[in-house]
């Protein structure tokens, strides 16, 4: 199988995120960029199907602050190649990415019969969409997310997989290969990898780096304003020290009849 | 000027999710002030049977057959495509949910309109349409306007009332026969999740562990309270994705759904996939760290503080009570 994985930083939620003076945009020096989560697992599970059934990883990320981490991180796990697209992408939305990514795979020949083209399933920031979906029509290939498993079968060259639905309720799809599917989350927790081994591979293994121009694809239209949450609706907080906050606490649950 | 706003069904298991009658409210109030009509598609097997609910749409369009078992964003498109060119339709509604996630994009890759994720309102004011989402997890919301009023968007479940949504009137129905056009994906079968040893849609307390919670032994403690209060302990999806808990013990938009008298949430931040599954608890408490947590805004009270400073001290004073 020849496994193309798409990764992408995003900012770190659960540290305070500042909105910048164009109000458009986050501001950057406050972010603490971290890889999307749901792309961990889909490393992850690209690594899982090459143990399992051999062939090629490559992982491709535009250019963006610490994404050299990732990638190596992802080299680290076993995978083959790292690519870093580099050009003046970061006001691109994800039409216009979707744009590049598939320009770039037909350019360099990479949809081929054994192809599976991976990506986390829905970023934090995902204002339109899936990327896959808009991948998936430029590509004209089959296109699936929300997917928790996937097994190859190389004597039909097609995946099976699994899509989550609600509940805990799952439906299982067959899909031919070339295709792109979503990644939610990988059999298995995303291994952990010793900061040890990650230096090591820095000295032995490099990341790829091209410059792809941005001309003939629209950025598509940015958003007019990011704001915070109106404070309307907000908790009754309980404040003071453990001991007032657990007495106050316990107030309620007696005056709910819940103790 | 387009002739049309049309709102996409969404249902799971035979049974019309809250959030389509939410989307035909907010559809009608949209339609009327924009002096268009209001259309609604309903796909699966059996589709006709659920259509006279939907009399608050002016036409409902109806795809019933034996032959489409699951929702397929592929199957979805070709059948919405179609509808939306021939009765010139500017506005799309979708539900936010996995059923029918991958729609929106790809229709709208294939219509050349926007899409727009995540809504939580849409206003139309001054003959434009603004699209207010929800991103970053919940501590972001971006505006965006559309001066055509053309585009599809993706309704987060619980932000609009869905009792707006209903009506006794019996709409026009038309049926649509299934397109037949081949589909690059097949479905194969449901896979029903394992019971679990217990049924979280049925406790009237839940004590919910997220991420915040640290280690997979630390869960003890929602056990330890959950022994002295009653009811049982469920989580937030990482906790579910690291082995932690079995799946069975998930709320959210890929697991439960729940309604019960208390959810305490311990160190869960409030992701609006996290929201879906247990904004409809009748009290809700939430510990978190971070005073910016999203949870926040769905909780009736807050407790910004480390669980390990308020949970064990709790379940002492609960303890000395009895
Ligand atoms: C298609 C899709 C489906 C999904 N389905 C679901 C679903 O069904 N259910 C679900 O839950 N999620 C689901 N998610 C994931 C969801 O987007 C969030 O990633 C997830 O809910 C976050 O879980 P969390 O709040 O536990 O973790 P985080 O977002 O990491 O939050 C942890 C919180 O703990 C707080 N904290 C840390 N340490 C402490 C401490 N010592 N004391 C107190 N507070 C502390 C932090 O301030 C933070 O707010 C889905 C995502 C997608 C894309
Ligand atoms: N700019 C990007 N660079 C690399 N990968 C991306 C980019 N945008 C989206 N992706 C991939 O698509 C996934 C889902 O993003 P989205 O579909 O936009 O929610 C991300 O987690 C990545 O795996």
């Amino acid at each position: 199988m020849n496994i193309l994985i798409f990764i992408r930083m995003v900012a770190d939620v659960v540290e305070e995120l500042k909105i910048a003076d164009d109000f458009k945009s986050l501001d950057i020096d406050w972010i603490r960029f971290r890889l999307s989560e749901t792309d961990e697992h889909a490393v992850e599970q690209a690594i899982l199907l090459k143990e399992k059934y051999g062939g090629m990883v490559t992982v491709i990320a535009l250019d963006a602050p610490e994404v050299d981490d990732a990638l190596y991180n992802a080299l680290a796990k076993g995978a083959d190649r790292a690519i870093k697209i580099c050009g003046d992408w970061m006001n691109f939305r994800s039409p216009g990415i979707a744009k590049l990514f598939s320009n770039y795979i037909k350019d360099e020949n990479l949809l081929v019969t054994q192809t599976l083209i991976m990506s986390g399933s829905q970023a934090i920031d995902d204002l339109e969409g899936e990327l896959i979906y808009y991948m998936g029509e430029n590509l004209n290939i089959p296109t699936c997310g929300i997917v928790t498993s996937v097994n190859y079968r190389s004597d039909f060259n097609l995946i099976n997989v699994y899509k989550e639905f609600a509940g805990g309720l799952r439906g299982e799809f067959e899909i031919n290969l070339p295709a792109i599917i979503g990644i939610q989350a990988a059999e298995k927790p995303p291994r952990y990898i010793p900061i040890a081994k990650i230096r090591a591979i820095m000295k032995t293994a490099k990341i790829e780096e091209i410059d792809i121009p941005d001309d003939h694809i629209s950025a598509g239209k940015e958003v007019n304003r990011l704001l915070e949450p109106e404070v309307s609706g907000r908790a009754t907080m309980l404040e003071g020290s453990p001991d007032e906050i657990t007495a106050k606490l316990i107030e309620i649950l007696s005056e709910k009849a819940i103790i | 000027m387009s002739k049309g706003i049309l709102v996409l069904a969404d249902h799971t298991k035979e049974v019309i999710t809250d959030v389509s009658y939410e989307m035909l409210g907010i559809g009608r109030k949209l339609a009327d002030s924009m002096n268009q009509p209001l259309y609604s598609l309903i796909i699966g097997d059996g589709a006709e049977k659920f259509a006279s609910g939907f009399g608050i749409a002016d036409k409902v369009f109806v795809v019933a057959d034996k032959k489409i078992e699951i929702a397929i964003p592929e199957l979805i498109v070709q059948i919405l495509k179609k509808i939306v060119t021939e009765n010139d339709i500017s506005l799309i509604l979708v539900a936010g949910t996995n059923i029918s996630s991958g729609v929106g994009p790809l229709l709208a890759a294939k219509l050349d309109y926007r899409f727009i994720h995540f809504c939580k309102n849409l206003i139309y004011e001054n003959g434009e349409l603004m699209a207010t989402s929800q991103l970053f997890g919940g501590k972001i919301f971006s505006e965006t306007v559309l001066n055509d009023c053309k585009g599809i968007f993706s309704i987060l479940p619980g932000s609009f009332p869905a009792e707006a949504g209903k009506a006794s009137r019996f709409p026009e129905i038309i049926d649509i026969p299934h397109p037949d056009d081949g589909l690059k994906i097949k479905f194969k079968a449901f896979i029903e999740p394992e019971a679990g040893d217990v049924d979280v849609t049925k406790e009237s307390i839940l004590v919910s562990v997220g991420r915040g919670i640290g280690s997979s032994d630390n869960i003890s403690i929602a056990d330890e309270l959950v022994e002295i209060i009653g009811g049982a302990v469920c989580a937030s999806r990482p906790i579910i994705d690291q082995g932690w808990l079995p799946l069975s013990r998930q709320i959210g938009k890929s697991g439960m759904i729940v309604k019960p008298k208390l959810y305490m949430a311990l160190g869960i931040s409030g992701a609006p996939e996290h929201i879906e599954g247990m904004k409809d608890a009748e009290l809700i408490i939430a510990v978190n760290k971070d005073s910016a947590a999203p949870i926040f805004n769905v909780a009736q009270y807050g407790i910004c503080a480390d669980i390990d400073d308020i949970v064990p001290m709790l379940i002492d004073k609960l303890k000395e009570r009895k």
